[in-house]
């Protein structure tokens, strides 16, 4: 019996050990001659089509695979720290800072900085056309806005509702911020106290997901306004509010030090700052929507470098 | 109503001009979940024949425990791919995460308590009179075991092709190690996923209806095995 245990055990490894390794060496595709870059970027610039649109010029301009993976900014701040992303694409300056104090960043060649901002537009309070809460028309500051909303939230949570990304994105930075400047404490009096009273929801999906969400739940959001335009066709959705300092939304990239191939990630920063690439993406969309997704990289509004 | 209808010939279309995006995209499906039906068959078969044709105490526990993880959840394989071959990770030096090799092995891992348990008790299924038989002939064990899995081809064949179903329509663990990048890792069900959140439903409809396709052929196909 004793040897019979032994000689399945020894059998399940051999077995096992070369099946994998059979993966290792056939699964490396071997099409890919071309230096791969890995980028993990946010759903609000994927969702928009950006990323599609530059790939090809990249990749021609390079002779480079350009490979994008598509999450929110935590998660993809969190390829970036082990590695499995090369370079990071991202709008959330307080998750980028610590990401760049955690020592997971290299500086850009030409910009002698980790942080390079390439583009910005606004985030916007998009809601139901009725707005149930009465936030559009009377000059609220976004923090006020938040502050109606959670109040009639709470009056009546069958009408006024928020829907929240709640997957640690920028947009989702973006808002837990504006909650903590209108005077709450986000965990507890937001995400705690709101999901008990039924008018605050967390999707945990990308920005166009929780649009669609919020569309059937006719809910208040907060969306970058690159994603809205694009999604505008297939959503009620209204925007309600877009001044106010607090909704400035920049993009950034970032080199990530435990990367593979950072001297492409440098032509990636390179690139993406170039004056030709920089004329297309503030023309991106615009046939389309009749106006810009984003606005190209400006040094007073973004800041430097 | 309109917008459905809508969407639902323009994928049609699709289909039916064989839009290059959605072959490439079926066709990596198809490659990846093959490969990892493959390899799963290299380990469940030999494996399963040992296990079924040998008594050893815990017997029982051990097919328990390969039955109960037939309905592991997809993600949590995901999550273990992913833990396991981050760079961060200890199998990291090999570099597969964002890969379709990562997917591969994931799906290996999600398929195989499957077909590990199909493939005993298929075997299981086997007359014991063959096996004294064979036994009384002066076959080997080797032999034996051989003619055993040859008499419940079928059975087995049926499991091998219900792995491959669950292999291809999960999303979960293909989505956490592959990271969904196009010309790259994105396949039938994560394109799906992406263009429903992207409110474009002409590419997924297509996907879902090559998706549903599949399944009727796996269905015919274990239907004709069964008559046998």
């Amino acid at each position: 019996m004793k040897k019979n245990w032994l000689k399945i055990a020894v059998g399940v490894l051999v077995v096992a050990v070369v099946a994998m390794v059979l993966v290792m060496v056939l699964g490396r595709s071997p099409q890919m001659q071309k230096e791969v870059l890995k980028v993990a970027t946010t759903t609000s610039l994927y969702d928009t089509g950006l990323w599609d649109y530059l790939e090809g010029i990249f990749e021609d301009r390079y002779d480079a695979d350009l490979q994008i993976t598509a999450q929110g900014t935590g998660a993809a701040l969190a390829l970036g720290k082990t590695g499995d992303a090369d370079v990071v694409a991202v709008h959330d300056p307080a998750q980028e800072a610590a990401f760049i104090d955690g020592n997971y960043s290299i500086e850009a060649q030409n910009f002698s900085a980790e942080r390079v901002t390439w583009a910005y537009n606004y985030f916007i309070i998009v809601g139901p056309q009725a707005d149930p809460a009465g936030i559009s028309g009377g000059n609220l500051t976004p923090e006020q806005a938040f502050q109606t909303i959670r109040q009639e939230g709470k009056a009546e949570p069958e009408t006024v509702k928020f829907v929240s990304r709640g997957d640690n994105s920028g947009t989702h930075g973006k808002e837990k911020a504006i909650w903590k400047a209108a005077g709450y404490n986000y965990t507890a009096d937001i995400e705690g106290e709101g999901t008990t009273e039924g008018w605050y929801f967390e999707t945990g999906q990308g920005m166009g997901a929780t649009l669609l969400v919020a569309n059937q739940k006719l809910a208040y959001t907060l969306t970058d306004k690159g994603t809205f335009l694009a999604y505008q066709g297939d959503l009620d959705l209204v925007p309600l509010l877009d001044t106010g300092g607090t909704l400035l939304n920049v993009y950034s990239v970032i080199i990530c030090k435990n990367g593979v191939h950072l001297d492409m990630a440098n032509n990636l920063v390179n690139f993406l700052r170039a004056p030709d690439i920089q004329a297309l993406i503030a023309g991106f969309g615009v046939p389309q929507y009749g106006q810009p997704l984003f606005y190209p990289w400006n040094p007073v509004i973004c800041g430097l470098p | 109503m309109t917008e459905i209808w809508h969407s639902l010939t323009k994928a049609i279309e699709l289909l039916v001009s064989l839009d290059p995006e959605v072959i490439e995209i079926a066709g990596r499906s198809l490659r990846i979940s093959g490969t990892a039906c493959l390899l799963a068959s290299l380990i469940c078969l030999p494996l399963g024949s040992l296990i079924h044709s040998h008594r050893f105490p815990g017997k029982r526990a051990l097919i328990n425990i390969i039955q109960t993880l037939f309905s592991v959840p997809t993600v949590l394989v995901g999550l273990l791919v992913f833990v396991l071959f981050s760079r961060a990770g200890p199998l990291g030096v090999f570099g597969i995460i964002l890969t379709p090799t990562a997917m591969v092995i994931g799906q290996v891992v999600l398929i195989t308590p499957l077909l590990l348990g199909l493939t005993i008790s298929a075997l299981s299924g086997v007359s014991k009179e063959i096996v004294d038989t064979a036994t009384s002939l002066g076959a080997s064990r080797f032999q034996t075991v051989w003619l055993v899995l040859r008499e419940a081809r079928y059975a087995v064949l049926a499991g091998v092709i219900l792995g491959f179903g669950r292999a291809i329509s999960e999303v979960g663990c293909a989505m956490l190690v592959g990271g969904n990048i196009k010309g790259a890792t994105r396949v039938m069900t994560t394109a799906i996923s992406l263009d429903t959140s992207k409110g474009e439903l002409e590419l997924a409809i297509a996907l879902g209806i090559i998706l549903l396709f599949l399944a009727l052929i796996i269905n015919i196909v274990l239907n004709r095995l069964q008559q046998r």
